[in-house]
């Protein structure tokens, strides 16, 4: 009850951020604007309205997950707020998971106002809608809450410039993993071991991406598309639990 | 020691040190602050600023961990969950959530305490009332006036009607109405059988309010106790006589009695060096034919005490220093 209470307050939170309805805004001019950008390709406008649509809802959820992530627990520290709920029968865990819980309302409600624009763009330029876009859509979000999870884990023991910056580095090395282990396979043992170490502890954001399946028109079984998710819960809730251990022995000065 | 659970709040040793800068230099916050506080009291904790209030209140709320040393709250260790549901915090100029109402924001600490639909309601509107925000109840915080943020933040202070009311400098910034309402919500609470535990460097509130009271410098108790016996301390028994028409002779007659004379035209002001001379010196004015406008005897105050004391430790510093 209490890490719902947290939840819905800071909810309210984002949805009275001016923050928000910028990016919101600039998101669906980007999705709107892929219908110019398709007017300049041959053929396959389809392609591209699908692949830029797809692109700007990672890209703009992945700015609020992290700015919007990175003030969750800072700025309550910074105005003091934070003084008055840890001072209460509140755990200091059930803050931090109430705080997560929160923007992962309000980023699942901007992902559905996302889709919903780019649905609309679809359907005005004809472009058929398949089952596989919406499965995109869904490991889209479950990126979302990892990333929401990194932002949330630095800004416990680091500013929020710094949570913004460890984030948005994780962000791109994230989708970059693959090439370690492309890499490791031409080296020495110790150099491969220590590589293959670095990929399975960063967050392997890559298996996220369907986008190269919703244009290619190909499919992921039921079956895989579990196990990415169970990846993506797994690793959050780590990192949760990680950030609830830092947190937990952090003075507030 | 043992914990008392007769007492509300109980230190023994308390200390915090900081590291600081790149370092990690040391620095004590808090060295070895021994405290209690009794049921139903309003206790001062007095001293100047960065002398290791703020962090003390911190410790015991939960916000910090003691470098060493023990704190018990109503007889439980620091960190008990249920001691928390008994405690009520304010910290020092906080930035609350603006973006609330302060029926929302109060709302959101009802919460917390498990307070859902009328019962919160209405517990709300009577906190809302004993603080006199009723007419506020709609209004963002970002349209508060300082006074009336801190009013809000007493009100959030006491959603789960707390047997303690922590308050971490209450009146600072407050104008002279702002900082009496304050006032006058202590010694409600205290009326209601509340423990009022608050920290200030406005000395004149702490006396006028506090039971008892504990001045801390730079991390060290350096005084605490009753009120009445601290000011008795600080009292140096002067007594202060103000006199219209007194003649140079007259004057002549009264300076072996005098510590100091002011005069103002017709008037002087004369301090005389204890209350024993009073009698002599009223004869002698009788005598000069002098008027007595008022005879006062000096009160210390808290001010005199903690201004000998803070000097006091400096120059024992700069002895220690040479």
């Amino acid at each position: 009850m209490k890490v719902l209470s947290i939840a819905l307050n800071t909810f309210r939170e984002n949805l009275r951020d001016k923050l928000l309805y910028n990016l919101l805004v600039f998101a669906l001019l980007m999705i709107g604007s892929s219908v110019v950008l398709s007017r300049l390709t041959l053929g396959e406008f389809h392609r591209l309205i699908l692949d830029v649509g797809l692109g700007s809802i990672n890209f703009f959820g992945v700015l609020i997950a992290i700015f919007v992530g990175i003030g969750l627990v800072s700025k309550e520290i910074e105005k003091k707020t934070i003084y008055t709920i840890v001072s209460k029968p509140v755990a200091r865990y059930q803050f931090l998971l109430g705080k997560f819980a929160g923007l992962t309302i309000t980023l699942f409600i901007n992902t559905v106002v996302m889709a919903l624009g780019l649905l609309v763009v679809l359907y005005a330029q004809g472009v058929p809608v398949e089952g596989m876009l919406f499965k995109a859509l869904a490991l889209i979000f479950v990126e979302f809450m990892v990333i929401t999870a990194l932002a949330l884990l630095f800004s416990t023991f680091t500013s929020a410039t710094l949570s913004a910056i460890f984030t948005l580095a994780l962000y791109v090395i994230g989708h970059l993993t693959a090439d370690l282990k492309v890499f490791g396979a031409k080296m020495d043992d110790l150099s491969r071991g220590i590589l293959d170490g670095i990929y399975y502890l960063l967050p392997n954001l890559e298996r996220f991406n369907l986008k190269g399946h919703v244009v290619h028109h190909l499919e992921v079984s039921g079956v895989d598309l579990m196990l990415i998710v169970a990846y993506g819960a797994t690793y959050t809730a780590v990192l949760l639990f990680t950030a609830s251990l830092i947190f937990h022995r952090r003075d507030f000065r | 020691m043992m914990p008392n659970s007769d007492l509300v709040v109980q230190t023994e040793q308390l200390s915090k040190v900081f590291r600081v800068g790149f370092w990690g230099k040391k620095v004590t916050a808090v060295g070895g602050v021994n405290l209690e506080v009794r049921p139903g009291e309003v206790f001062g904790f007095l001293g100047p600023n960065g002398a290791g209030k703020t962090t003390t209140l911190k410790i015991l709320m939960g916000l910090i961990y003691p470098t060493s040393g023990k704190a018990w709250l109503f007889g439980r260790e620091l960190g008990d969950p249920q001691t928390k549901s008994r405690l009520g915090f304010l910290p020092e100029s906080p930035y609350f959530y603006d973006y609330l109402t302060s029926r929302e924001f109060l709302g959101f600490y009802g919460h917390l305490f498990g307070l859902w639909g009328t019962a919160l309601d209405k517990r709300v509107d009577e906190l809302l009332e004993l603080v006199g925000m009723t007419h506020a109840k709609d209004l963002q915080l970002r349209k508060f006036s300082k006074g009336m943020l801190q009013r809000v933040g007493v009100a959030q202070a006491l959603i789960n009607d707390p047997e303690l009311v922590v308050l971490d400098e209450p009146m600072s910034g407050l104008d002279p109405i702002g900082r009496k309402e304050v006032r006058d919500l202590i010694l409600r609470l205290k009326e209601s059988g509340k423990t009022v535990l608050f920290s200030s460097h406005i000395l004149h509130d702490a006396e006028v309010l506090c039971d008892r009271v504990a001045m801390i410098l730079k991390g060290r108790l350096v005084a605490c106790g009753k009120v009445t016996d601290l000011l008795e301390q600080g009292a140096n028994h002067q007594v202060e006589l103000v006199v219209d028409r007194l003649t140079p002779e007259g004057l002549d007659h009264l300076r072996p009695l005098i510590d100091k004379v002011v005069t103002q035209g017709d008037r002087m002001l004369i301090v005389l060096k204890s209350q024993q001379q009073v009698g002599g010196a009223l004869e002698i004015l009788r005598a000069a034919k002098a008027r007595l406008v008022s005879l006062n005897p000096q009160k210390g105050s808290l001010e005199d005490l903690f201004i000998r004391e803070v000097s006091g430790h400096r120059s024992s510093s700069e002895r220690r220093a040479a």
